[in-house]
């Protein structure tokens, strides 16, 4: 189900094809706005029509002027009042959706079946740091894949988000999972997820935040519980030792990238990038933008900048020889 | 229009209305613009009260004995102003200028205790405007009102260097009378930021 | 009638004078205090404008036209979307209508001048200099690219180096001023200087708007110019106010941005809906329905308009309570605006409808805004914004009541009162040819806008990869390139017109308004004598002495 081989493959962004019941909630108060807005339009818009058609001016320069109308209390008051009952009726109804899909998240309690997650916006790409879930505590970080449960039936496994920002605004936005919220520096914010069924979702950054603001993208891999149980075991182990890329390891080690990257395991312990512990389990390099092959691997660490104009890896000007290195023990990050 | 039977009819008179002049509502809607302006730097200077988290507070650093003496100047002055104006109107001449020279004065040492305390504040606080929340808000704060106050200090000078050529009268006193205005506002707009500022910084928050 | 004939006289010694230089005619131009020639000079600087807004949008068009396009960088895409927003709000919209109000309310109040000349040419010049200052700002090395609302902490020097912020700031906090001052200007000339028997109630209804557009600038820009200030502290004293790290807020700017932002967007609605309040009545051969509801309604919106800034702010995580409130007070809005929008109905109903190009564009207006506004009912509807903020279709709204309101009622009084400040007719024809381009290429490139916000993609991004987007993006391309001659036929029929246009007379229109009685174009000094007025429609009770309007009002 995950080997899609193009990143953006014909997933739908669109807000009127819901996968989770916050998102629903949204569908059913668009489609009653909509509805009622298109009434008003066609009601408001053909009596426009209908009167620049029935009284245009005929061909006759000296007809008297038409009798003039001054104002009429009564019909000012009758369409005062239409329009003060669609606002009350709209605000009843947003009132109603506001309390659905606004949820104050829980404290983890035991048996909760929820997902906590601490996701931080930075400048061009999302940082994951899983709490607990299940009442689990967790504690490890990754990056711009964000894994979470499927409900099953009867069953649902909420996630809850933790939205802050290490630097401007971002806001994170899943179309088909919730509407947007965003993250603030100096400020937290919550979100719920809740997806219901397995797949991945696509969403992107939606608050301007930059240069590279068009290439904040989001991905959200729902899993079946079980595959989900198994990639968190994963995640929490540190990075993997192949003993036949130790000296690949240590070329690394000796390079600039450790003072932004880690890797788990390893002296590597930089906080200001992507977390490479598992690099490897990722289907996209660069926050969403290209697909992770061997060779977009090299290309991205040959040269960042020529993927992602502006991005915050500068270009190292490795030999091909030390290139070559990283780029192999990278991918024994499985 | 042929000449009908019935005579055209004949509108009413004309009232005329009475109200500000002109000029007087031009001085009130600046006025209004004048006051959204402070209020805004009011609630940033509330909204950052007590996020700081190096010193010094508003408590360590302001005096207030300092502070309630330029308060009086420039409460003083409004009422000397006012003074003034009763001058004018009744053509007393002499004691306008004079009234409206102590004005001035009293302008003058209000920005010259608020120079004084600055400098302290800078010298021996070591409050600067990037120091912290505080001193950013207070600088800005202050500072803007003491421009206010040195601007109404200069159009008052001009104002007097008028009367002092004769050039002011009872006849055009509506210039003086909106200086007078613009002046009693920076008077008010001051005694909300004493209060905001100096008051709650000594009663320990709002 | 008597003085509209005794005005009729005046002026037309003009064609005598032997034609000045260039040079003298320039100098008289820099250094007129007249309202007339400044608000033509607003008007001119504001098309100026418009075009370079318009190309900087046409370039964005053009990068978004295929998915990842290589057309523009990051950059320079983002450096456009924020001086095209910039210029069209602040060096476009507002200046526009107050070069509008500058050359009307005199006239229609029956005076000579605004109450302070001086003072109005000194707004001119420097809302001018605001704008070339925030131009300016491409000399040192590229534009801000901050975004028109320019969100802290991104415009602190930490994530925006360059000078090219300050100057944003320090261009837009001097046009502010300028915009204060002809506030101030209108205020003083509306309540100080009517003739008489202009009582409040009988003033024109564009007079009417403009005193409120002038309370709300008085009002909302000042907060602004505030908040530019801690930009500039932040930037060029280690002031704090932004400085996230420093315990500073982000917040602080949105609502601060915001309380001014929203009452802006107002700002650049009401006087619109004074001209085409002048309009349709005139075209209509009807009296404004319901003035003094359309009179209330309009102080309504002036009002409530500072009171729903956070709508802007659905997402950035406020109680639902506030959420509610915000979301309330922007849904009260379109009752007034509603009031509005029947009373024109009413006016047209059962009138003489002439659909010359004053009127085309009304209903330009009239079909156009009616839409934009109910977009904005549906981002103002809370939750539902939660998915649509920031999206294109936010995009596709406010383009909506930029263009199809501001912009097409604009235009309905560049033809109505072009007449009057030229003495010649513009061309129907091509005013016809302008008309049907702007309607359908608007229609192209801003409908499919919403589209594509409600298939997720988001505003302000150079560039895309979701295939779903792609075609809706097509049109929209194309619908800008329809668009784009349109505004090049405009200043071709403002320029040809000049010396080539119909004669227009002193009231072509066949109007009621006190700037029809005097000559087109007006002299100097407006009115041989001081106007004596009646009712709402002077020229109505002239024209209909046996039955004038005062009988009624
Ligand atoms: C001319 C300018 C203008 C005008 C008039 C309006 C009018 C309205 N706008 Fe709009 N708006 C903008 C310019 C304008 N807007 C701009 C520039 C932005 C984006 C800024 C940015 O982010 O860059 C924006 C953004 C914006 C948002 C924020 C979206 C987001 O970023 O998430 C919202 C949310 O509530 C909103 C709402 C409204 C509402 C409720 C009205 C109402 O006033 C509309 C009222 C009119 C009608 C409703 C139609 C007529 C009424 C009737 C026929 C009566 C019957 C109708 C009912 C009872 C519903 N607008
Ligand atoms: C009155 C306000 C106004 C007006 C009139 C317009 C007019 C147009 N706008 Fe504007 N727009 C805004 C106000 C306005 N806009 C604002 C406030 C923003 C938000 C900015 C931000 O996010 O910060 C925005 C953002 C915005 C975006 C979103 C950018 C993004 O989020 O990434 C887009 C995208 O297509 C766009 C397109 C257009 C187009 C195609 C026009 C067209 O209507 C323009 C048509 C005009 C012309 C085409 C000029 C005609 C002249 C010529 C053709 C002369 C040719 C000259 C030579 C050959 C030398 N605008
Ligand atoms: C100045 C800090 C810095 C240094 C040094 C640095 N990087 Fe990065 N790196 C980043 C940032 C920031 C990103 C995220 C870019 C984005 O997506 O916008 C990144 C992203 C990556 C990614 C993609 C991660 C993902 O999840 O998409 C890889 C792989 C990577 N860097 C490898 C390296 C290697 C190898 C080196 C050393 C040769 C290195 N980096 C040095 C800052 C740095
Ligand atoms: Cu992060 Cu846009
Ligand atoms: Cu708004």
């Amino acid at each position: 189900m995950l080997l899609a081989t193009d990143v953006n493959l014909a997933h739908s962004q669109s807000i009127f094809n819901p996968a989770s019941p916050a998102a629903h909630s949204i569908v059913s108060l668009a489609i009653l706005v909509l509805a009622v807005s298109g009434l008003i339009f066609v009601i408001v818009e053909g009596v426009l029509l209908y009167s620049v058609w029935r009284f245009r001016a005929d061909a006759d320069p000296n007809a008297p002027e038409p009798p003039q109308a001054y104002g009429s209390r009564a019909i000012e008051i009758a369409w005062t009042a239409a329009p003060t009952l669609i606002v009350l009726f709209l605000v009843l109804v947003i009132t109603r959706t506001l309390w659905e899909v606004e949820v104050d998240p829980p404290a983890p309690m035991p048996d909760d079946r929820a997902l906590f997650v601490t996701v931080t916006g930075r400048q061009w790409w999302w940082e994951y740091t899983y709490e607990t879930y299940d009442n689990r505590p967790l504690g490890f970080t990754t990056a711009n894949e964000l894994h979470i449960p499927a409900g099953e039936p009867g069953q649902s496994r909420p996630v809850y988000l933790k939205l802050v920002s290490a630097d401007v605004c971002h806001s994170f936005w899943v179309p088909r999972l919730a509407g947007k919220m965003d993250l603030i520096p100096g400020r937290v914010n919550h979100l719920t997820l809740q997806a219901d069924a397995p797949g991945l979702y696509l969403g992107q950054c939606a608050e301007y935040c930059g240069t590279q603001h068009a290439h904040m993208l989001l991905r959200v891999v729902v899993e079946e519980p079980a595959a989900f149980d198994r990639w968190l075991t994963e995640q929490a182990e540190p990075a993997a030792d192949d003993p036949a890329a130790r000296a690949d390891r240590d070329l690394f080690l000796a390079q600039s990238c450790v003072n932004c990257h880690r890797v788990r395991g390893t002296p590597a312990v930089g906080s200001y990038a992507p977390d490479l512990t598992h690099l490897m389990s990722r289907q996209t390099l660069a926050s969403g933008m290209i697909e992770n092959t061997p060779e977009n691997l090299d290309r991205w660490v040959a040269d960042p900048q020529s993927i992602k104009p502006g991005c915050l890896m500068p270009a190292f000007g490795l030999g091909s020889e030390d290139q070559a290195s990283i780029v192999r023990y990278l991918q024994t990050l499985h | 229009m042929s000449a009908t039977a019935t005579p055209l009819p004949a509108p009413p008179p004309i009232v005329t209305e009475r109200g500000p002049s002109a000029a007087q509502w031009g001085m009130i809607a600046f006025l209004l613009s004048e006051v959204a302006f402070f209020s805004t730097l009011i609630v940033a200077y509330v909204a950052f009260m007590g996020k700081d988290i190096v010193g010094p507070t508003p408590q360590e650093a302001l005096s207030l004995p300092l502070v309630i003496g330029t308060t009086l100047c420039l409460l003083g002055s409004s009422a000397v102003m006012h003074a003034a104006e009763r001058a004018l109107h009744s053509g007393r001449q002499t004691s306008f200028c004079l009234l409206w020279t102590l004005t001035i004065a009293l302008g003058i040492i209000f920005l010259a205790g608020t120079a004084y305390e600055w400098r302290e504040l800078i010298v021996e606080k070591h409050l600067t405007i990037s120091r912290n929340l505080f001193g950013t808000t207070y600088y800005t704060l202050v500072g803007f009102h003491a421009l206010h106050v040195t601007g109404g200090v200069m159009t008052m000078a001009i104002v007097l260097l008028l009367a002092l050529r004769g050039q002011v009268s009872r006849s055009n006193a509506t210039g003086v009378q909106l200086v007078g205005w613009y002046w009693h506002f920076v008077d008010a707009v001051w005694i909300v930021v004493f209060v905001v500022v100096y008051v709650t910084a000594k009663s320990g928050g709002l | 009638m008597a003085f509209a004939e005794s005005t009729r006289a005046v002026g037309q010694g003009d064609t005598a004078v032997a034609h000045p230089g260039v040079a003298t005619r320039l100098h008289a131009w820099t250094t007129t205090v007249d309202h007339k020639r400044i608000g033509i000079l607003y008007v001119l600087m504001s098309l100026v404008f418009l075009v370079i807004g318009g190309v900087e949008a046409l370039l964005m068009r053009w990068q978004l036209v295929v998915p990842d396009n290589q057309f523009l960088g990051p950059d320079t895409f983002n450096q456009l979307f924020t001086m095209h927003g910039t210029t069209m709000v602040f060096f476009v919209g507002m200046p526009i209508l107050i070069g509008v109000g500058n050359y009307l309310v005199p006239l229609m109040i029956g005076a000579r001048d605004m109450a302070f000349p001086r003072l109005n040419a000194f707004g001119f010049w420097i809302t001018l200099f605001g704008g070339l200052l925030v131009y300016f700002s491409f000399a040192t090395g590229g534009a801000p690219a901050i975004g028109w609302f320019a969100y802290a902490p991104l415009t602190e020097r930490t994530f925006a180096r360059s000078a090219a912020t300050d100057f944003w700031a320090l261009g837009l906090l001097i046009s502010g001023i300028g915009t204060v001052t002809a506030a101030v200007n209108f205020v003083a000339t509306i309540l100080g200087m009517r003739a008489p028997g202009m009582t409040m109630r009988k003033m024109p209804f564009f007079v009417w708007t403009m005193l409120w557009t002038a309370f709300q600038m008085l009002l909302a820009l000042p907060p602004l110019t505030a908040a530019l200030v801690m930009i500039l502290f932040d930037r060029q004293l280690g002031a704090r106010f932004f400085d996230t790290s420093g315990g500073g807020s982000a917040f602080l700017w949105q609502h601060l941005f915001w309380f001014f932002g929203h009452p802006e967007v107002y700002i650049l609605i009401l006087p619109v809906f004074g001209i085409v309040s002048e309009v349709i009545p005139v075209f209509s051969r009807k009296v404004l329905f319901g003035y003094e509801f359309m009179a209330a309604a309009t102080m309504a919106i002036a009002f409530i308009s500072f009171g729903v800034w956070a709508h802007h702010m659905y997402c950035v995580g406020m109680s639902r309570t506030l959420d509610l409130f915000f979301a309330t007070a922007s849904l009260l809005v379109s009752i007034p605006t509603g009031i509005k929008f029947f009373n024109w109905l009413a006016t047209m109903y059962g009138g003489r409808i002439r659909f010359a190009s004053p009127m085309l564009f009304a209903f330009g207006f009239l079909s156009m805004f009616l839409i934009g506004g109910l977009t904005g009912i549906m981002l103002a509807a809370a939750p539902f914004d939660f998915q649509l903020s920031d999206s294109y279709f936010v995009v596709g709204h406010f383009h909506w009541v930029l263009i199809g309101g501001t912009l097409f009622g604009t235009f309905a009084g560049v033809y109505y009162w072009y007449p009057k400040v030229t003495g010649r007719m513009l061309s129907e024809r091509l005013a016809r040819w302008q008309f049907w381009l702007l309607y359908v290429g608007f229609f192209l490139t801003f409908g499919p806008m919403h589209v594509a916000g409600m298939l997720g993609m988001p505003r302000r991004i150079y560039t895309y990869g979701m295939d779903d987007w792609t075609v809706w993006n097509q049109i929209s391309t194309l619908g800008a390139l329809i668009q784009a001659p349109s505004y090049l036929i405009l200043i071709y029929n403002l320029v040809v017109s000049l010396r080539h246009g119909k004669p227009a007379g002193d009231d072509p229109w066949d109007a009621w308004t006190l700037e029809w009685t005097t000559t087109s174009p007006p002299p100097s000094y407006n009115f041989e004598t001081t106007p004596v007025v009646h009712s709402r429609r002077p020229l109505w009770d002239s024209k209909h002495p046996d039955d004038p309007d005062w009988l009624y009002e």
